[in-house]
């Protein structure tokens, strides 16, 4: 039966995670994520996990991948300071193809900038931030409910892609505290091994290689060098790291319609709201304070990659209104896609935008 | 025990220069492995960047070749998420004391069960011969071109202060001794660190008086003294002769340890 309770944000990604049979945590404390952390601390052992506080946050989430290649799903969680810290080795987590969960509970940057108040100013970096390109998955959480429910999401996403998937969360959402309903049973998904005699980073047609895990006689080579499909370094040859990158990139871009994880409110609308995070929150309210089928709202639930065919859900939309607690980075990806004038409506310092603020913006449409 | 029991015969010829003294620190490494009768689909090698962390790369166990510097942190990962699995990790005086500091540090005060082998050749060896923190003052490198004037770690003396349960240190020229060393590292529970001063004649040696591989290894023959002997001679008021390399097991003992298979 489904369990009715009332929890904070990051503990319900906790719980998620444990749900999903997540059963290792290596991170370092860093406001406002650290209850991710207490919480897998507390449980963790319990539940014959690990959990390990690691000298920083490098270290945090070069554990997480230690450990993933042993077959565990693992995680870390983190905030913007620590999050600039492991973008090295998150390049390494996306060249070597390790399944991996980071959850950010984004604070206002740059640098130590606002550690109690919430951002969403990691959207680009979580995408860019590591040299070299590369390609991930993002999910924005916007309720409590969705901190459990996305985290669940995002070890399946993980162990399908083999790659690091983001929970990106913010402060609002990781520290508010509100009514969940835990499931029973959740969406199964699980790390497909790679079959034996196949050379290890040899993919299929869905791009992405069979894992070949730690200690079960595979006797791989595992190297953020760009590798060829024995796995060992090939590092001067033009068309192996070209064919490896593009795969990288292809294994999820060519998914992103099939992934896509969006809400859609309104669809005849002309006037859009596009959200992800807790600025959906606002734009609820508004259209709960003023019901108008003129006013359309796309949410999405997964921000990268970007599947602009949501877009294409609202065929009358004469403006896409983007509230976002930064200046306006993922409004700059929308614009990419549509011709319809993209309005960014950034919000900085910590406070949600008020719905007389995104009245007032919309009005200007009328 | 041949090379082809642990080596992957399709990775050779490796990428070491001539003359390199990895090679003997790896072949010495694998008699020790091997010794403990491991299977390889229990055992992980690890690394970092530079020389050194190429190792695992020609091993045909499972194999790790992270970042620089945090080959530690990814073993650590690797340990604790199973510990049945054998981790020993390959690093190198940069990999270990500059970059990765931090991460040895506290890999030694967690007292892990892990096994490290450094190839201390005293030189950014990948990258061309640049200034470490095991640059003896006065060496010439590419950073330092009018001589090192930056006080050295003591590697050992680092481990030992940190926790670690095995800490021991020999040279590629003390190929018995360091076999034995790291044998006793791989049996010991928790962290057993080795140090193995090596030869690095392309990119050290040549640029400070060793003009042949065989001086420079010469020159660990003739200058290593034996702690018992370093020790006695401090007891004695002596002062241990200048630029001698010490020698030998300098901690081992039972501090409680992480990531034991129980």
């Amino acid at each position: 039966m489904t369990k009715i309770d009332f929890m904070q944000g990051n503990t319900a990604c906790a719980e998620g995670a444990l749900a999903a049979g997540c059963r290792f945590f290596g991170g370092y404390p860093i406001t406002p994520s650290t209850e991710v952390a207490e919480h897998m601390a507390a449980k963790l052992p319990k539940l014959g996990g690990v959990f390990i506080q690691m000298e920083d946050e490098i270290a945090g989430i070069a554990a997480v991948i230690g450990a993933s290649w042993t077959g565990v799903r693992a995680m870390t969680a983190t905030s913007g300071p620590g999050f600039s810290l492991m973008m090295e080795n998150l390049g390494f987590a996306v060249m070597t193809e390790t399944p991996c969960v980071v959850v950010n509970i984004q604070r206002g940057g740059p640098s130590t900038g606002q550690p109690t108040m919430s951002a969403q100013g990691d959207m680009l970096q979580c995408r860019f931030g590591s040299h070299g390109d590369y390609s991930i998955i993002a999910l924005s959480p916007a309720s409590v409910q969705e901190m459990y429910e996305l985290t669940v999401k995002a070890f399946n996403l993980a162990d399908r892609f083999r790659i690091p998937v983001f929970l990106m969360a913010d402060e609002i959402i990781g520290h508010m505290r509100e009514r969940i309903e835990i499931p029973d049973t959740i969406p199964a998904g699980e790390r497909k091994l790679l079959e034996k005699d196949t050379l290890p980073y040899h993919a299929g047609k869905d791009l992405v290689p069979g894992f070949p895990q730690f200690g079960k006689g595979y006797g791989v080579h595992v190297t953020g060098l760009t590798h060829d499909e024995r796995g060992y370094p090939c590092t001067t040859s033009p068309s192996v790291h070209e064919e490896l990158v593009k795969r990288l990139v292809a294994k999820v871009e060519s998914a992103r319609h099939e992934i896509a994880d969006f809400r859609v409110t309104n669809p005849g609308a002309e006037i859009i709201f596009i959200t992800y995070g807790s600025p959906a929150r606002t734009v609820e309210q508004l259209i709960h304070d003023h019901p108008d089928a003129n006013i359309g709202h796309l949410r999405l639930r997964m921000v990268w990659p970007f599947c602009e065919n949501a877009l294409g859900e609202f065929p009358d939309a004469r403006v896409f209104l983007v509230p976002e607690q930064n200046l306006g980075q993922i409004a700059r990806e929308i614009e990419r896609h549509t011709s319809v004038p993209v309005v960014p409506l950034p919000k900085l310092g910590g406070a949600l935008h008020t719905p007389a603020e995104l009245k007032a913006a919309m009005e200007a449409w009328r | 025990m041949t090379y082809t029991d642990w080596l992957r015969e399709d990775r050779l010829p490796h990428i070491y220069c001539a003359g390199c003294g990895n090679g003997t620190i790896i072949n010495c490494t694998l008699n020790a492995v091997d010794h403990m009768g491991w299977k390889k689909e229990d055992t992980v090698f690890v690394s970092g960047i530079g020389c050194s962390s190429r190792a695992p790369g020609y091993i045909s166990t499972d194999s790790l070749h992270t970042t620089h510097g945090r080959a530690l942190a990814f073993a650590t990962g690797i340990k604790m998420a199973n510990p049945g699995l054998h981790v020993v990790i390959f690093t190198g005086d940069g990999d270990l004391a500059a970059i990765g500091g931090n991460h040895f540090i506290h890999a030694c005060r967690r007292n892990i069960d892990l096994t490290v082998i450094c190839m201390n050749n005293q030189i950014y060896g990948m990258t061309g011969g640049q200034g470490s923190p095991t640059t003896p003052v006065g060496a010439l490198s590419t950073t330092t071109p009018y001589g090192s004037r930056e006080p050295t770690f003591d590697l050992c003396q680092l481990a030992s202060a940190a926790g670690a349960n095995f800490v021991s240190r020999w040279t590629s020229y003390h190929v018995k001794e360091l076999t034995r060393a790291i044998h006793t590292g791989l049996q010991i529970p928790g962290f057993s660190f080795i140090e193995a001063a090596v030869q690095c004649p392309t990119n050290y040696g040549r640029r400070n008086k060793f003009r042949q591989v065989m001086d420079q290894v010469e020159y660990f023959k003739t200058h290593a003294i034996l702690q018992q002997k370093a020790e006695r001679l401090k007891a004695e008021g002596k002062s241990v002769p200048e630029n001698s390399i010490v020698i030998g097991d300098f901690i081992r003992r039972d501090r409680p340890a992480m990531g034991v298979k129980r």
